[in-house]
């Protein structure tokens, strides 16, 4: 008897959040970042309200950022290195479907966890309430989409000496329209601006990216795998 | 074992005019062979020659230079899925995180290969001498240990096609002595097996050989 896709899936999503809950130092350390970097910003710039919640969507969501890139390097590192990916990439199931899942549980491991913690740091930063709310919609519809387009970086670089550098170059300059949207939506809702386009944006963004991206990172793992 | 796939006499994996380069290096060209139900290949030569490499080409993770794999007559590129479901490979690397148990490595390992296994899981462990570990972190056991549960994968996947690289590195006699025994079955059973090794096969079916240096 033969599992079907989705049983394969199910169990690549739950192996992935069992080695994340077995190794969490890994998941903790981007988590880590977020939250100095974004508690050091008061330290540097002073502790006027004013300035800190003009500045916060920006520092808020650069951080973020950084730290979703940050957690980028386990997404396939390990599972490269002891052969798991071959295994993956000889299932008789297609790779793309396969890829997806394992994005979609790094991002429960790094990107969701930020958006988790986003209210409590936009809270230090002095950022108003509606604006909060927005922050962690905006996180929640661009995270992924980092997630996503940062696999195919990780995919392309795995096995690189030096990878972590070419991944950066890779894929913040794709990272930046979702900065100024998200970033964006979180200034125009502290002044009292609609947001409703940047949400629509980020949202057509995650879809085109959930379109496209898998089957960019499968192809780049199978030439990684060559 | 059961549930192996019936393999119908005319099915044919057949390798022709292949060639395979690494960097600009050419490792080997106009290679051409077939494997048949029932049959043992065993590809040998020097370090380097490229036999990894041949393997690689056969399971569909490297793309030849020149040439193709064809299953059945049909290219294996065009089959994909259809033919990896027919296939278990296990290559240098073990497939194995150190996080994992002996046995959720092993259940994870046959659910991607799309093995439905919960019933043959301590059964497969058993059989390769791993009962006692299977609840231990796999990163404490040794290369041996490794082997064998990698090994593993085949007892529970039951696939046609074995492609294994070096299987009986860092295995004491004991248990290349079973994986012989098991190599035999399989291959009775009308199962196909591509094997490199640098141990002599001490096994009691014909022997298909190709050398790739010479």
């Amino acid at each position: 008897m033969s599992h079907n896709l989705l049983g394969t899936a199910r169990c690549i999503f739950q192996r992935d959040l069992l080695l994340a809950w077995r190794k969490p130092a890994d998941v903790a350390t981007p988590l880590a970042f977020f939250v100095i970097v974004t508690s050091l910003f008061p330290l540097g710039v002073g502790p006027e309200p004013q300035v800190l919640s003009r500045l916060a969507p920006g520092v808020l969501w650069v951080a973020a950022l950084l730290a979703s890139m940050l957690s980028l390097g386990r997404l396939f590192a390990a599972d490269h290195a002891d052969g798991t990916l071959e295994q993956l990439a000889l299932s008789p199931h297609p790779l793309t479907p396969l890829i997806l899942v394992k994005v979609a549980a790094h991002w429960v491991t790094s990107g969701l966890l930020l958006v988790v913690l986003s209210p409590l740091l936009a809270m230090q930063l002095n950022l108003s309430g509606h604006a909060m709310v927005t922050l962690a919609i905006t996180l929640l519809l661009g995270t992924p989409v980092l997630s996503l387009l940062g696999s195919v970086g990780a995919a392309l670089t795995l096995g690189v000496r030096g990878g972590g550098v070419l991944l950066s170059l890779l894929v913040l300059p794709l990272y930046t329209p979702i900065l100024i949207f998200g970033a964006g939506a979180v200034t125009a809702s502290a002044s009292g601006l609609d947001t409703q386009a940047y949400f629509s944006l980020l949202g057509a963004f995650l879809l085109l990216a959930l379109g496209f991206t898998p089957w960019a990172t499968a192809a780049a793992l199978r030439i990684s795998l060559d | 074992m059961t549930g192996r796939r019936a393999v119908a006499e005319e099915v044919l994996l057949e390798v022709v005019n292949l060639a395979c380069a690494r960097g600009d290096r050419t490792l080997f060209e106009n290679l051409s062979f077939s494997v048949q139900p029932g049959e043992l290949l065993y590809v040998q030569g020097a370090n380097g020659c490229g036999k990894t490499t041949l393997l690689r080409t056969v399971c569909g993770l490297t793309q030849p230079a020149e040439g193709e794999v064809r299953w059945q007559g049909t290219a294996i590129r065009q089959l994909a899925e259809e033919y990896r479901n027919l296939l278990c490979y296990v290559g240098h690397a073990n497939g194995i995180q150190g996080d994992l148990s002996a046995a959720e490595n092993l259940r994870f390992g046959t659910c991607v290969g799309g093995a439905d296994s919960h019933t043959r899981i301590a059964s497969a462990l058993q059989s390769v001498g791993l009962s006692r570990a299977a609840r231990l972190p796999a990163k404490f056991l040794s290369q041996g240990q490794k082997r064998r549960l990698a090994l593993a994968r085949l007892l529970v996947s039951a696939r046609p096609i074995w492609i294994l690289d070096e299987p009986l590195t860092a295995l004491d006699v004991d248990f290349g002595a079973t994986m012989n025994e098991r190599l035999v079955a399989h291959v009775t059973a009308g199962g196909m097996v591509i094997i490199t090794s640098h141990q002599e096969l001490a096994v009691t079916v014909p022997i298909r050989r190709i050398r790739l240096d010479s």
